[in-house]
């Protein structure tokens, strides 16, 4: 575990919305296997970072670079490293008129070219991994809050990506579910993939995260390893913000 | 249905459904009286379903057949507008500014120059040309005089008229493509920005987005519109008897003019086009209800 690569590398990013700024040159380098959790006030610029790494939003200026491969207006293999990103959303964004199984099945059947059996195999694994074997052929719409998260995991995990991008899974579940989502990223840690997780669940945090990154502003204002970023912060901002939100 | 609204009706509705009446016979009578015209609806049946004595069975008379070749025409032109436009509908939305300018200004040609005068450009500049230049002319005819004929025609009515119908067929789904576009459009757009996402996500390209994720979805929100779509289709197709296409308000006329029975004969066809257009909305009403219950 010495000679770790840099899977993603931000130097001096910037985003503009028209004249709003939502990332002032931000500097961060994932590793590969590195596990990091991103949190921070909401407008902070997290969700801006993360859907910058696979080109959901194209940044200003900068260079950010994933896999090796610089994303830029140029960069004509866009589908390919999206295809070694993964990503999971806030609202789950599952297809609403495809069942589970066909939820899965579509990324490796049109992308990745496999055989309706191969798909169908490797879906029915990925599924087992998130604990719901039995949900293949229902509909999301049957489903409650926390299953569709996990088959929308399943989902991102089917295109076998090496780097995996969260942004809130969990914020859009009732209390009594987010449990079994973080169950399964838990899980998914300790497997060895590469994780970028913007999330308020310091439990989580504290259990899989190598590397904390404090946002505030569209900057990073703290990256530091979980035993020093939770008890003593170099930022006060960070510090407030942690009192805040462990507080209740 | 109709039992239940009637038991309903209170005093004051009779009264005003017995003026409506009195008013119909009346304007009967001015026309008998006024245009001194003989009604005479006795031949009428006729037009519809004949007695055939060489074949001894019923065939299908001139009014009925012209309501079939309504029907095909409006069957084939809408298949044609539902392809010409979901394409108009994706360029619409399209990441590309030349395209979506190119969509807009066919868009709104079509949009406002009455159908008629599409229907007459279209028909003497480039139809003609076109059924000249594909050789479908000489096709069709040989088509007719064949042995086969009988099974082309169940598709597409008399192949001598061929030309006509495709003519007929193509200008409807041109102009049809305009209004279909739009609504295919405004499905496309209802469908969320987290679905597109969702599909990048896991590396989809473009097209199967489209294909497997934002169309199914589109298509099946803009069902109820296009069906309606389709109804006033119907509607519209009269205009193509201004080019001799044998459907059913071109057989009308042909009707009127041969047989002098002209208030008859409107009045049949207007009645066939109620029947077709109300039923066909009072079933889609209906399948939409059982769907939207499942
Ligand atoms: N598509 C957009 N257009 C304009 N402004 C946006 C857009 N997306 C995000 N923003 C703005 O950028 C800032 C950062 O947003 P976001 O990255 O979503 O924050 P976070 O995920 O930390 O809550 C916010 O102020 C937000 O209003
Ligand atoms: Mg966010």
């Amino acid at each position: 575990m010495n000679q770790k690569e840099a899977v993603i590398e931000l130097q001096g990013l910037n985003k503009f919305y028209d004249k709003f700024q939502a990332l002032k040159d931000v500097d961060l380098t994932v590793k590969s296997g590195e596990r990091m959790v991103i949190c921070g006030p909401s407008g902070s610029g997290k969700s801006t970072l993360i859907r910058c790494v696979n080109r959901l939003e194209e940044h200003s200026s900068g260079r950010l670079t994933v896999n090796g491969f610089e994303l830029d207006e140029n960069t004509k293999n866009i589908r390919e490293i999206r295809q070694n990103v993964g990503m999971v959303f806030q609202q789950f964004n599952l297809f609403p008129h495809l069942t589970v199984l066909e939820n899965l099945t579509i990324g490796p059947k049109r992308v990745r070219k496999m055989s309706n059996d191969e798909a169908e195999k490797l879906a029915r694994k990925y599924l087992d991994r998130v604990h719901i074997p039995e949900q293949a052929d229902k509909y999301p719409a049957q489903l409650s809050g926390g299953q569709q998260q996990r088959v929308a995991i399943a989902r991102s995990l089917c295109m076998e990506p090496e780097i995996l991008l969260f942004d809130e899974p969990t914020s859009a579940l009732d209390p009594e579910m987010i449990n079994e989502v973080l169950d399964v990223m838990v899980e998914l840690a300790e497997s060895g993939i590469t994780m970028v997780c913007v999330t308020h669940e310091m439990g989580f945090a504290r259990k899989v995260a190598d590397t904390m990154v404090f946002m505030e502003d569209g900057e990073i204002v703290e990256t530091a390893p979980p035993e020093k970023f939770f008890t003593n912060p170099d930022s006060d901002r960070c510090r407030a913000f942690l009192d805040q939100i462990l507080d209740h | 249905m109709i039992m239940k609204a009637l038991l309903k009706l209170k005093t004051g509705d009779y009264v005003l459904l017995a003026l409506i009446v009195a008013f119909i016979l009346f304007v009967a009578y001015r026309v008998e009286g006024a245009l001194n015209y003989n009604w005479n609806w006795a031949p009428i049946p006729n037009y519809l379903i004949r007695w055939d004595e060489d074949e001894q069975r019923f065939v299908t008379n001139f009014l009925l057949e012209g309501m079939f070749t309504t029907l095909r025409v409006c069957f084939y032109a809408s298949i044609m507008a539902l392809v010409f436009g979901t394409l108009l509908g994706l360029a619409r939305v399209a990441k590309n500014l030349a395209i979506r300018m190119l969509a807009r200004t066919y868009l709104e040609m079509l949009r406002n120059v009455p159908p008629l005068v599409i229907l007459f450009i279209f028909y003497f500049f480039l139809s003609e040309q076109l059924v000249d230049a594909f050789g479908i002319e000489r096709w069709a005819r040989k088509i007719a005089r064949s042995e086969t004929a009988e099974y082309w025609s169940f598709f597409f009515g008399d192949m001598r008229k061929f030309p006509a119908l495709i003519s007929g067929a193509f200008v409807l789904a041109l102009f049809e493509s305009a209004f279909v576009g739009e609504i295919i459009r405004a499905g496309i757009q209802s469908v969320g920005k987290g679905q597109r996402e969702a599909a990048l996500s896991i590396g989809l390209s473009w097209f199967d987005q489209m294909r497997y994720i934002v169309l199914p979805q589109a298509f099946k929100k803009v069902l109820p519109p296009l069906a309606n779509e389709f109804i006033s289709l119907i509607k519209v197709s009269a205009i193509i008897s201004l080019i001799s296409v044998p459907e059913l308000t071109f057989r009308t006329q042909e009707l009127a003019s041969a047989t002098r029975l002209i208030f008859e004969a409107w009045l049949t066809t207007a009645a066939l086009y109620f029947v077709i257009c109300f039923g066909l909305s009072y079933l889609f009403r209906k399948l939409e209800n059982r769907s939207a219950v499942a």
